[in-house]
């Protein structure tokens, strides 16, 4: 079997004891691949471990054992390689929309004139419509979506291999998280950009991505299935619901967090098999349709 | 909404008048004529018997000296004998300088001391032993070491600013936000960089809080040392006119010490607006 872009091979992650109790075992062993250019969601229960998986590949945290190896190099702390969009945003206060864009660049281009810098920022903010004067306000002067507008912006302006999001629409209301949502799929879909996004909400997840890894629930949590949307792209979110494959992934995804995500907590029977891949909606995809589950370019959106 | 405030800053603005008026003139009207030397009002009795220099002066008097002397503030007539505004930058010389001095070494070791536990702990015993000590209570050690008045003059400025300038520099920095400290490793910053674009902004608003408490203790401790030290300085301008029962000049030096002190105050509130923001 040919090595994935991203390799996590034998994760652990345990906690010191708290005085007089037991150490955590978030989860343990965990094994899984995730391919180049590739869009993965992660859903599981609050608390079962995903934002600390997430930590970890953001190079943020350490693992207890095993290890992450992306292109073919060990991660071993933070990198520009590595994006992240935190729940609550993380911009730079004290800085302006614009600023916090052009923080990002400065970073990884620091050879690059201010002018340089400023085109590029603000071909970003362009993309996640952010402009109009709303750059050169401080991120309290921002809503929570144009927060995280720019907190995109910055994460993606940075052209990192991998993008990692952990909840980034879980604070904003459902019209504003639909549009930032198309925003997202656009700038994907133009870029060679890898994405493993955590989030809670089915129906995001399978707008959004190729595959959906679902998680056990915690303590020693497993990623126990690999769930492939087989729903052709470009994806409308007023259409999708119509394609026949929805419902089943749908379905799927909603009976493992209502039954087996309990079911199978904390049974450590299969521990460090890779997740089982699952593919509810295969059979009604024709076989053309499956191929273009490969990205589509940019302009076939365009129109 | 707005001309509602407005109404109320024009009325507190009034009120402000008012209060000074009606005190300025209680005051004059209790300060008894120096000619009319026959009655002698119990203060005058207690300060020395009615001598025309060594009554209470009246608001009046204060502010025709305050006219004479600020319109040549600056005149040098001997040791004795200097304009207000000489007086005053002698004072604000040596206020600055021990303050700067004082910010120079406590704000890099506040970083240091923020950033690391450790180091918190190592040096915490020997602040919250050296902090409590009255900045003058240094003063005959100074002297005896660094043999100069007006070098020690500086390094009881020095002494007593330092300390608010440490504890809020290491406090705002050891209190930056994660999330915040994890933008700039995720975007691999240097230590030296993220020193200066993250932890020094993110602190800025309670380090500029004890910069400004700083100031206002230098501010407050140089008359005292200066009183003691002696020679040059609006504190020992206000101890010689005492020596000299010239209580007008007293009163007007104390004028003078309150609107120096507003003013060091106002530009440092107006720095830290500049450097707060609003998460
Ligand atoms: N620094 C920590 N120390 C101890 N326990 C932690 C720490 N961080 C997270 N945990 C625990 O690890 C588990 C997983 O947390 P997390 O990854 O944040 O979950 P999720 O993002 O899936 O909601 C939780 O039970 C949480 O309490
Ligand atoms: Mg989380």
């Amino acid at each position: 079997m040919s090595k994935s872009f991203i390799e996590v091979t034998g994760l652990t992650k345990r906690f010191p004891a708290p005085k007089g109790g037991e150490p955590l075992t978030v989860f343990e062993n965990a094994n899984f691949g995730i391919e180049k250019g590739e869009f993965v969601c992660i859903i599981g229960h609050s608390g079962c471990g995903k934002s600390t998986i997430m930590n970890i590949l953001a190079g943020l945290d350490q693992p207890t054992e095993g290890g992450i190896v992306m292109g073919g190099k060990e991660v071993s702390g933070p990198s520009l390689d590595r994006g992240v969009v935190f729940q609550n945003y993380s911009l730079l206060p004290w800085l302006s929309a614009l600023k916090n864009v052009m923080f990002g660049v400065r970073a990884r281009h620091p050879e690059w004139s201010r002018s340089q810098v400023y085109e590029h920022s603000q071909k970003y903010l362009e993309m996640v419509g952010l402009t109009g004067g709303a750059e050169h306000r401080k991120p309290a002067q921002l809503s929570g979506g144009m927060r995280q507008r720019v907190s995109i912006a910055r994460a993606f302006a940075i052209q990192p291999q991998l993008l990692l999001l952990d909840e980034p629409f879980g604070a904003l209301d459902a019209l504003t998280r639909g549009t930032i949502q198309d925003e997202l799929t656009r700038i994907w879909s133009g870029s060679e950009q890898t994405v493993f996004m955590i989030t809670h909400d089915v129906d995001e997840a399978i707008l959004l991505s190729d595959r959906i890894l679902l998680m056990t629930n915690g303590p020693y949590a497993r990623v126990a299935e690999s769930v492939v949307v087989d729903i052709p792209r470009p994806r409308d979110r007023a259409e999708i619901i119509h394609n026949p494959g929805y419902y089943k992934i749908r379905n799927h995804l909603v009976e493992f967090l209502a039954r087996r995500s309990k079911e199978l907590a904390g049974n450590r029977e299969h521990s460090g098999e890779p997740p089982v891949t699952v593919r509810p909606a295969k059979d009604d995809a024709d076989d053309k349709e499956r191929q273009s589950t490969s990205r589509p370019k940019l302009v076939s959106i365009a129109s | 909404m707005i001309s509602f405030s407005l109404n109320d800053t024009a009325k507190a603005f009034l009120l402000s008048i008012a209060m000074l008026i009606a005190v300025l003139g209680a005051w004059e009207l209790a300060t008894p004529a120096a000619k009319s030397a026959g009655e002698l009002s119990e203060y005058e009795m207690l300060t020395g018997g009615g001598g025309q220099q060594a009554s209470v002066p009246a608001p009046s008097q204060v502010i025709t000296k305050a006219i004479d002397e600020l319109s040549n503030p600056f005149y040098d007539n001997g040791p004795n004998d200097k304009g207000i505004g000489i007086q005053l930058a002698y004072s604000l010389y040596r206020v600055l300088t021990g303050y700067f001095l004082a910010a120079l070494i406590a704000i890099p070791v506040g970083f240091l001391i923020g950033m690391s536990p450790i180091m918190y702990k190592a040096l915490d015993p020997f602040i919250q032993v050296l902090r409590p000590i009255s900045p003058l209570a240094w003063m005959p050690l100074a002297l005896f070491i660094i043999k100069d008045s007006q070098a020690s003059a500086i390094f009881v400025i020095f002494i007593c600013s330092i300390w608010p300038m440490l504890i809020n520099t290491a406090f705002g920095v050891a209190n930056v936000r994660k999330d915040w400290v994890n933008v700039a490793k995720t975007h691999e910053l240097s230590h030296l960089k993220t020193a200066f674009l993250v932890i020094l902004p993110a602190a800025a608003p309670t380090i500029l809080t004890g910069m400004r408490i700083s100031i206002g203790i230098a501010w407050l401790v140089i008359v005292a040392a200066e009183m003691l030290v002696g020679g040059t300085g609006i504190g020992y301008y206000v101890w010689n006119e005492w020596n000299n029962l010239d209580l007008t000049s007293v009163i007007f030096s104390i004028l003078m010490i309150g609107i120096v002190g507003m003013v060091l105050d106002t530009i440092f509130a107006f720095i830290q607006r500049a450097v707060q923001f609003q998460e």
